[in-house]
């Protein structure tokens, strides 16, 4: 490579002894970081788990079983069922490269929708809750369509639905709640997410936990065995080189918005149930803890790679993260403080897996 | 057509034998002011390899995209066939049996290779569970991929579930041109196959266009790399400011004179039109 003046011949030469040192280079993945790289790279969910195991033992260390109790534990699933049905549609979106601001505005925005026709209006309870879910569909696909179609970042797309949708809200519910007796009283259907199911030990379910459950269990499959699945992460992953692969890229961007708002809506009645009424201020924190959760999980915010297993174990560590100190007695500052640092971490870990190919 | 000059370079051009499986005439597309393709035409033989050649900014892209339904060109006929085709995506072409290897591969890095084989085009479950949840047939997709991987020589690949990402380039490149091959019918179009890729690689991959090629069917070859296009390629064309200005046969003609042709050094040998 030194002899400027050779030819062709001894320029290819000198890329392939170019190429030889890219492939020596190669060799050095067998030391230990890279294969953790490697194996994290192949189940990026074995992080979030790790840490839900670590932060089970220090709070059970230090809370004893006040915290590591049937009773609490379950506790602590019902308190993080709201974060997980929108951290579920969050990760749709975000699997796609995109991020939802608005999901949280959707929920209350169904929720409204669902209490204010059966209990003010007086419309049956079944024709409401589906007008509900209807809303939240066409939220999201509000959503979708300017994405997809606009051709808007995601950002600025739900940055301004937030607001849209989170003054519909006020608009809606003209800033009342509706009351918890009379929703049991008229229209009780909207309060079933909250029925409980007491397993053995003092452990109790709601119904919306398990809903999460069922949901989850859906778009995993829809995720990972059939075609839009495929698309989704397609879709997040390259946009062009899905297009050139002949997926219809809008199409997905505007399903996968619109599922999420469904998921949103049915978020919605998760929240009737567990605090019984539909109010317009209900969930405020449940927005960014959504987020959070997702990117917990490994999620990455940079599309295309991810899990719907992530986000249930995201969820639970916000939750155990909320929880878990509280029962140990440490100042509720620290909290937040640990969740944020996770979130970094998260991230920071999600950056070095994605450099496996470079 | 008008064949008056230098005779020699036209014994390979298309005008006589076979009708040819495409044939493009007059594709103009601009793009405001720029005019990518100005009139131009192209034909691509039964089971021959034509090296598309021409400087940078020549329209070879465009050219390769109006064919592949990535562009839609403003004027002109595309024939496959013998039948005129209009394509509005790439979906179209593919339909009509032209596959293409882009040069960014169009491969999906996080997905595993079997995924990327049948991205866009997946095949579900027969029966209950396919029609109504629409479950796919990975065991079926993971079979045919090996199949298709194994015909074209690359299971040096082991796991098909590996993604996409964690392979080499010339890897890459295998796991793009055996989805080509798989599912082209007619024709599969390569856009700078080599470009990327080192030595050992490249011989691969050209080994591989000619393995395509022996199955029967035709390639369409745009490269920069002369010593790659005058190795596989039966017949030339060469690209120059928005349309072909001559088809040269490759054992007639020198690299040097390709490149003079494409950079305008050189009158080029007369083709019609």
């Amino acid at each position: 490579m030194s002899d400027d003046t050779a030819g062709a011949t001894l320029a290819e030469k000198g890329l392939a002894s170019g190429e030889q040192e890219v492939a020596s280079f190669e060799d050095s993945r067998h030391g230990p970081l890279r294969q953790l790289q490697g194996f994290l790279h192949s189940y990026p969910t074995a992080i979030p788990f790790i840490v839900l195991i670590i932060g089970i033992l220090i709070f059970t260390v230090a809370a004893g079983t006040r915290f590591f109790a049937p009773f609490n534990l379950s506790l602590v699933l019902q308190q993080v069922t709201i974060i997980g049905v929108l951290g579920i549609a969050q990760t749709l979106v975000i699997l796609t490269a995109g991020i939802d601001l608005s999901v949280g505005a959707i929920m209350i925005l169904s929720s409204i929708v669902m209490g204010r026709l059966s209990v003010v209006a007086g419309v049956p309870v079944e024709i409401s809750f589906v007008l509900g879910l209807l809303t939240g569909l066409a939220c999201g696909l509000v959503n979708g369509l300017l994405v997809a179609l606009v051709r808007l970042p995601p950002f600025i797309v739900t940055l301004g639905t937030w607001s849209i949708y989170g003054a519909l809200i006020i608009l809606i519910s003209r800033s009342e709640t509706i009351r918890s007796q009379d929703i049991a009283a008229i229209a009780p259907m909207l309060q079933w997410m909250g029925a409980r199911v007491a397993l053995g030990g003092g452990a109790i379910l709601t119904a919306g936990s398990i809903v999460m459950i069922l949901i989850a269990c859906v778009v995993w499959y829809i995720l990972n065995r059939t075609a839009f699945g495929r698309h989704i992460y397609a879709t997040g992953d390259d946009p062009e080189s899905a297009r050139l692969a002949g997926i219809n890229t809008k199409a997905t961007l505007i399903g996968v918005y619109s599922l999420a708002g469904l998921i949103c809506a049915i978020a919605g009645w998760v929240v009737i149930g567990r605090i019984g009424a539909a109010s317009p201020l209900a969930g405020q924190n449940a927005n960014l803890d959504a987020i959070t959760a997702v990117v917990i999980g490994g999620t990455s915010l940079f599309g295309g790679r991810g899990s719907i297993i992530g986000t249930l174990i995201g969820a639970l560590i916000v939750g155990v993260f909320r929880n878990g100190p509280a029962l140990a007695g440490v100042d509720v500052l620290w909290q937040e403080f640990a969740v944020g640092g996770l979130i970094i971490v998260a991230v920071t870990i999600d950056q070095w897996i994605r450099k496996i190919s470079a | 057509m008008s064949m008056d000059t230098q005779p020699a370079s036209l014994t390979a051009t298309p005008i006589a034998g076979p009708n040819p499986i495409i044939e493009a005439r007059g594709l103009v597309k601009r793009y405001g002011r720029v005019v990518a393709l100005d009139n131009a035409d192209f034909d691509l033989m039964p089971g021959e390899i034509l090296a598309v050649i021409g400087d940078n900014g020549a329209g070879k892209s465009t050219l390769i995209k109006a064919l592949c339904g990535a562009v839609i060109p403003d004027a002109g006929t595309i024939k496959i066939d013998g039948s005129p085709m209009h394509f509005s995506s790439p979906m179209d072409a593919r339909k009509a049996g032209i596959e293409t290897v882009y040069q960014n591969l169009a491969l999906s890095p996080a997905l595993s290779i079997a995924d990327n084989l049948f991205l866009g085009r997946e095949m579900r479950k027969t029966g209950p569970m396919g029609r109504f949840f629409r479950l796919l047939d990975r065991a079926e997709m993971n079979r045919l991929a090996r199949a298709k991987l194994s015909e074209l020589g690359l299971m040096t690949i082991q796991n098909i579930n590996q993604s996409v990402e964690t392979l080499s380039g010339g890897q890459r490149q295998g796991v793009a041109v055996a989805r080509a091959a798989a599912f082209g019918s007619k024709v599969v179009i390569m856009d700078e196959p080599t470009a990327a890729l080192g030595v050992k690689e490249s011989r691969r991959v050209l080994e591989l266009i000619l393995d395509v090629k022996r199955r029967g069917l035709p390639i369409v070859l745009i490269s920069h790399n002369m010593p790659h296009v005058f190795e596989v390629a039966d017949r030339i064309h060469i690209h120059r400011l928005g349309k072909r200005i001559a088809i040269i046969n490759p054992k007639d003609y020198s690299m040097s004179d390709a490149v003079a042709i494409m950079t305008g050094a050189m009158k080029p040998p007369t083709i019609g039109g």
